[in-house]
């Protein structure tokens, strides 16, 4: 059975939806869609412009806004009904593509009064308003199933074995109580509720407090589950691959002593102390003397503008060179760690020389010698997680869906609680009870079904 | 040789529950209609617990008789006992359960089938249905006579190729002892029906003077005594009632049962039927709750003038000498005298994905069946079954909208949806938590629910029409008063508070504000409401759970809301789900075997996805189907 609470929103036509409308993790531009009658003031509640007063089909220049804080720029399009893709008010916001920001817009749009869309739900839209010809019915259907097909494998992917398990056993708590309340209703000289409602309450303040853990997983679970993207950079020859190699611990890149021999970006994944980087090794950044050095460094320099972190790494053996005033004016503003390699010879630059030039994190390591590594991994929880990072590595939300999901559950256990303390009688705590349940199965993909009654008759022995 | 033959608009095959309600629901609108059974003696049997309600069922029964049905009368003229339970829950979940006298029960409804116009009552066994073109045309009997019928109602309960067990004794009949209804089946399987086979079971009756109920817990009934149906003056029902008892199964009884599981027809795999999970026999119970070291045992009377007691919780195919023995070790039962044995009975019925909504066969234009015969149990299940069997047999005759009840309307919308929507493994019981609406479908509203339906129907007159939509205006004015009245927070008033333990107020409020608090009640309110309206006791009683309740009621009736928009939608019977391409193969399968009514309806169907639910909606909207029918 299609769960009545999910399954409302496929065919409510008129409210409010959105949903990422760019393949994830792949574009440097990532779009957000809104669409429906709350589009713009869904979108004006998060944007510092005023956004009805946007006029329809421009793009405008703006901050996305949390409270006070800028979550990201971006740009923003507005396009009134009917001329727009489903005939409704749409707002279209173009972030950057990265997944962490992504996911917290959306995060952001669907706490301010839209929804999130079902697989092709907005060219169901288009085509039940007229958008899109009669005949082409048979394409908005297979475009319905084949985006039902990969978000559900989108959605699977985003879903750790661990935070399954977790969701399955508040599930089954959940549901235990529930099966309890239900067989004592039915069976009330067998069963009895007396001081149910305390013990109830004691649980559900549990069960409370393990969704309300995963929820704030969220902002720190983009990055953990995402990893967060690390560009190294530095002059040949600084020590860039065997700081990755030490890092890594295994022989990827090719190290050697050759200025410009890393020539091809590089890319790995590694975990430090529980932190997840993608690192990009860069082909050393200098004036290119010939056309490979010339697409190695312009490579370098598109991925430092996509970066989340960056590791400059500093010959301390050398002097800084004109390579190292170019790459430092590079770093203005940027999300910067400064390591100062080589500490194993002889130092000809030092860490007082470089807090001077660049206004950074700043640690000395010798990636040779495999050296003060662990300050690096330090300096990034600092900078990312509020310096430390949950014990529970794995179980993190990362999607905003899956949040939502939990934020559902959530507020339904914060109404059981209500309900307790005001005295209700039993039968009302299940109402609120099942609805928790129920969104909870939505992040692993679980309906209702007839999980209830199976679960009153597995665990309760009733009957005449 | 010459046969019988007799022309009728409707007839009902089976006298029980369901058949009963169903053919006094056909003749009542004016059809001329013979109902049979396999023997007179057992119109609206009651061959298993000696009761009618219990929680969810009390609702069901509530809904029929404010329908226009028959059992809520039936069993305030013959009832011996009568509880409330659940009172010290939530409203919703109040359920009204009677003891009845069996013999008498069955008695009055015979009287009520005889003294109804257009109702024939025929001892007979129905050997085929009589099928034209997919249109029934009628049936025919054991001894040739044919029946003609515009419509017939299948009602057969638990009859059709019925064998009991208990130990290695297979007897070839149906509860009771009756005899089995042995051809019926194989006429319908060769009109395509597809047929299934369920198990239920009952437990031994014992002579009532072998019991010892000193040892035993008594349950009294309730002091003052609530009617089942909305007609019965509550005056008129205050009558001296019989006890009921507790006791409970033991280590010893346990022990006894597992050392002779394998005797049991259960588990030696004599019986193939498929038994129902919330009825389990006492063998069951000992093997799948292993760690509980007692169950418990209701002891019910049979009726007034009936020696047997029946005993709930202990329903058994174990073979007669094991019977005794663990009878014997139940405190109170040391001594017990067997009247009857305890049984297991197996039974064919539908598969009831095959009906409609109204209860219609998809296949067989004309035909329909309620009851036990649907896979349900129950006979509250039975008769709310049989009541829209019937009703909808007669509006298909008199060729007018049949009525369909949803799952916001009423407990029987959610027991008719449930049968032909979802796949029935066992014996299907109705329970309040299958009722997602359950807040607004309560058996004190249940009259403000459906007696306009009853009365377009035809079963309810005017009078009982006016009646209750006279209640309906006290009730919506006086709601609208108490939330307009205000006290201040003076001396006066604060001291009211005080004197009924509620927190002084310290500005002014409206009475419904006050009554929302837990402790206070409307009535606790009379001293400071001068303005008051007399009012009677059920308008009160509504007044009070929609003031109390508000909130949670405006949830639902926003959940509704939703639920009824998908309800609206309807899907016309000819699509072909084969030419949706974009549906996954388990989705067309499903659609194609169920043929939902609605959207609604398809988005319960087990293995249909939202997103396949997406692709029928614009499948529908593009009017493809209806090019295709053109072709």
């Amino acid at each position: 059975m299609v769960d009545e609470v999910f399954f409302m929103s496929t065919f409510n036509s008129n409210d409010t939806i959105a949903a990422v409308s760019t393949a994830p993790g792949q574009a440097g531009i990532s779009i957000i869609r809104i669409s429906g009658d709350e589009a713009v003031s869904v979108a004006d509640r998060i944007f510092n412009k005023d956004v009805s007063d946007i006029p329809s089909h421009t793009i405008t220049y703006g901050h996305i806004l949390d409270g006070q804080e800028i979550v990201d720029e971006v740009l923003l399009s507005v396009f009134k009904a009917p001329r727009s893709y489903t005939a409704e008010d749409i707002v279209e916001i173009n972030c950057h593509g990265g997944y962490y920001v992504t996911e917290k817009i959306l995060s952001l749009v669907l706490n301010n009064g839209a929804r999130l869309a079902d697989p092709g739900e907005f060219t169901k839209r288009a085509f039940l308003n007229g958008r899109i010809d009669l005949c082409e019915a048979e394409s908005v259907m297979d475009i319905i199933r084949s985006t039902d097909e990969s978000s559900h494998k989108v959605s699977m992917a985003q879903l750790s074995g661990r935070l399954s398990d977790e969701i399955r056993s508040i599930r089954e708590k959940i549901l235990h109580e529930v099966a309890f309340i239900e067989a004592a209703l039915d069976d009330p000289e067998h069963y009895t509720l007396d001081d149910y409602g305390k013990d109830l309450l004691v649980t559900v303040d549990k069960i409370r407090e393990e969704v309300s853990v995963l929820l704030n997983t969220f902002d720190e679970g983009a990055l953990i589950k995402n990893g967060i993207k690390t560009v190294i950079v530095g002059k040949p020859n600084a020590g860039k691959s065997s700081l990755l190699n030490a890092l890594s611990k295994n022989e990827r890149a090719i190290v050697t002593d050759i200025p410009g021999t890393t020539r091809d970006v590089i890319e790995q994944e590694i975990l430090l102390s529980g932190i997840k980087l993608i690192l990009f090794d860069t082909a050393g950044i200098r004036e290119a003397s010939d056309t490979v050095e010339k697409i190695g460094i312009d490579r370098s320099l598109s991925l430092i503008d996509k970066a989340d972190l960056i590791i400059y790494v500093v010959d301390s053996s050398t002097i800084l060179d004109e390579n190292d005033e170019k790459i430092i004016s590079c770093l203005n503003g940027m999300p910067v760690i400064t390591v100062l390699n080589k500490t194993d010879l002889n130092e000809k630059t030092s860490e007082d020389d470089l807090k001077k030039r660049i206004d950074s994190a700043l640690i000395s390591v010798s990636a040779k010698n495999e050296l003060g590594l662990d300050k690096l991994s330090d300096e990034i929880k600092k900078m990312f997680f509020g310096g430390s990072i949950m014990e529970k590595e794995d179980i993190y939300i990362t999607s905003a869906r899956h949040k939502k999901c939990l934020s559902d559950c959530l507020n339904s256990l914060n109404l059981v609680k209500n309900s307790i303390e005001n005295g209700m009688s039993e039968d009302f705590y299940s109402i609120d009870l099942m609805d928790a349940y129920v969104s909870l199965g939505h992040i692993i993909g679980e309906s209702m079904e007839d999980d209830l009654v199976d679960k009153i008759f597995s665990e309760f022995c009733m009957g005449k | 040789m010459e046969h019988v033959e007799e022309t009728y608009d409707i007839a009902v095959v089976g006298a029980g529950h369901a058949g009963c309600e169903a053919a006094l629901a056909s003749a009542r609108l004016g059809l001329n209609t013979i109902i049979f059974t396999v023997s007179m003696d057992s119109v609206a049997l009651m061959p298993c617990n000696p009761n009618v309600g219990g929680t969810s069922k009390g609702h069901l029964v509530r809904e029929v008789d404010a329908l226009g049905g028959e059992m809520g009368k039936n069993i305030d003229k013959t009832f011996i006992q009568s509880r409330m339970l659940n009172t010290s829950k939530g409203p919703a979940v109040h359920s009204l359960r009677a003891q009845a006298d069996k013999a008498m029960y069955s008695l009055e409804m015979r009287k009520t089938l005889q003294n109804t116009e257009n109702l024939t009552l025929r001892q007979a066994e129905v050997c085929e249905i009589l099928v034209e073109e997919g249109k029934i045309t009628g049936v025919k009997t054991f001894s040739g006579a044919t029946y003609h019928a515009s419509a017939v109602v299948l009602c057969t309960g638990t009859y059709l190729n019925a064998r009991c067990l208990y130990g290695d004794v297979i007897e070839q009949t149906g509860p009771n002892g009756l005899k089995a209804a042995t051809h019926l089946t194989d006429s319908l399987k060769a009109n395509g029906v597809e047929m299934m086979r369920f198990k239920t079971g009952t437990p031994a009756r014992i002579d009532r003077k072998s019991i010892d109920f000193s040892k035993m817990e008594v349950q009294h009934g309730d002091e003052r005594i609530t009617p089942f149906s909305f007609t019965t003056d509550p005056d008129s029902v205050q009558i001296p009632q019989v006890d009921c008892y507790l006791t409970y199964t033991n280590e010893k009884t346990h022990e006894i049962i597992r050392d002779h599981i394998n005797e049991s027809p259960m588990y030696s795999g004599v019986i193939e039927g498929t038994g129902p999970r919330y009825c389990p026999s006492i063998e069951d119970k000992v093997v799948k709750f292993a760690d509980k070291n007692r169950h418990q045992l209701f002891v019910e009377p049979e009726g007034l003038y009936n020696n047997e007691m029946y005993i709930s919780g202990m329903s058994s195919s174990m073979p007669e000498y094991v019977q005794y023995e663990m009878y014997h070790t139940v405190a109170g039962l040391e001594n017990a005298k067997i009247v009857r044995n305890a049984y297991a009975i197996e039974y064919d019925c539908i598969d009831s994905n095959q009906l409609y909504p109204t209860l219609e066969f998809k296949n067989i234009k004309g035909l329909y069946s309620g009851g036990q015969f649907n896979g349900s149990s129950g006979y509250e299940e039975a008769a709310a079954q049989g009541l829209i069997a019937g009703i909808n047999a007669a509006m298909h005759v008199l060729k007018k909208d049949e009525i369909i009840l949803d799952r916001s309307d009423a407990y029987i919308g959610v027991l008719i949806d449930d049968l032909v929507t979802k796949k029935n493994f066992e014996p299907y019981r109705m329970m309040t938590s299958r009722a997602e609406y359950r807040l607004m479908l309560r058996q004190d509203n249940a009259d403000l629910r459906l007696t306009r339906i009853g009365h377009e129907v035809g079963l309810i007159d005017d009078d009982r029409y006016n009646s209750v939509i006279l209640k309906e205006e006290l009730i919506k004015r006086e709601i609208a008063r108490i939330k307009e009245v205000r006290v201040g927070a003076s001396n006066e008033i604060n001291s009211f508070l005080e004197s009924i333990g509620s927190a002084p107020l310290d500005k002014g409020v409206s009475l419904a504000d006050l009554m929302r608090r837990p402790e206070i009640s409307y009535d606790m309110l009379k001293d400071i409401d001068p303005e008051r309206p007399d009012l009677k006791a059920d308008v009160k009683e509504q007044v009070e759970i929609n003031i109390k309740y508000e909130g949670y009621i405006e949830r639902q009736i926003k959940q509704i809301e939703e639920y009824k928009k998908l309800e609206s939608k309807k899907i016309p019977d000819i699509i072909d789900y084969d030419d949706v391409k974009s549906l996954r193969i388990e989705a067309r399968q499903k659609l194609s075997k169920i043929r939902p009514i609605s959207i609604g309806q398809a988005s319960r169907i087990s293995g249909v996805s939202p997103a396949d639910i997406s692709v029928l909606l614009v499948y529908l909207q593009s009017g493809k189907y209806l090019k295709k029918d053109n072709e």
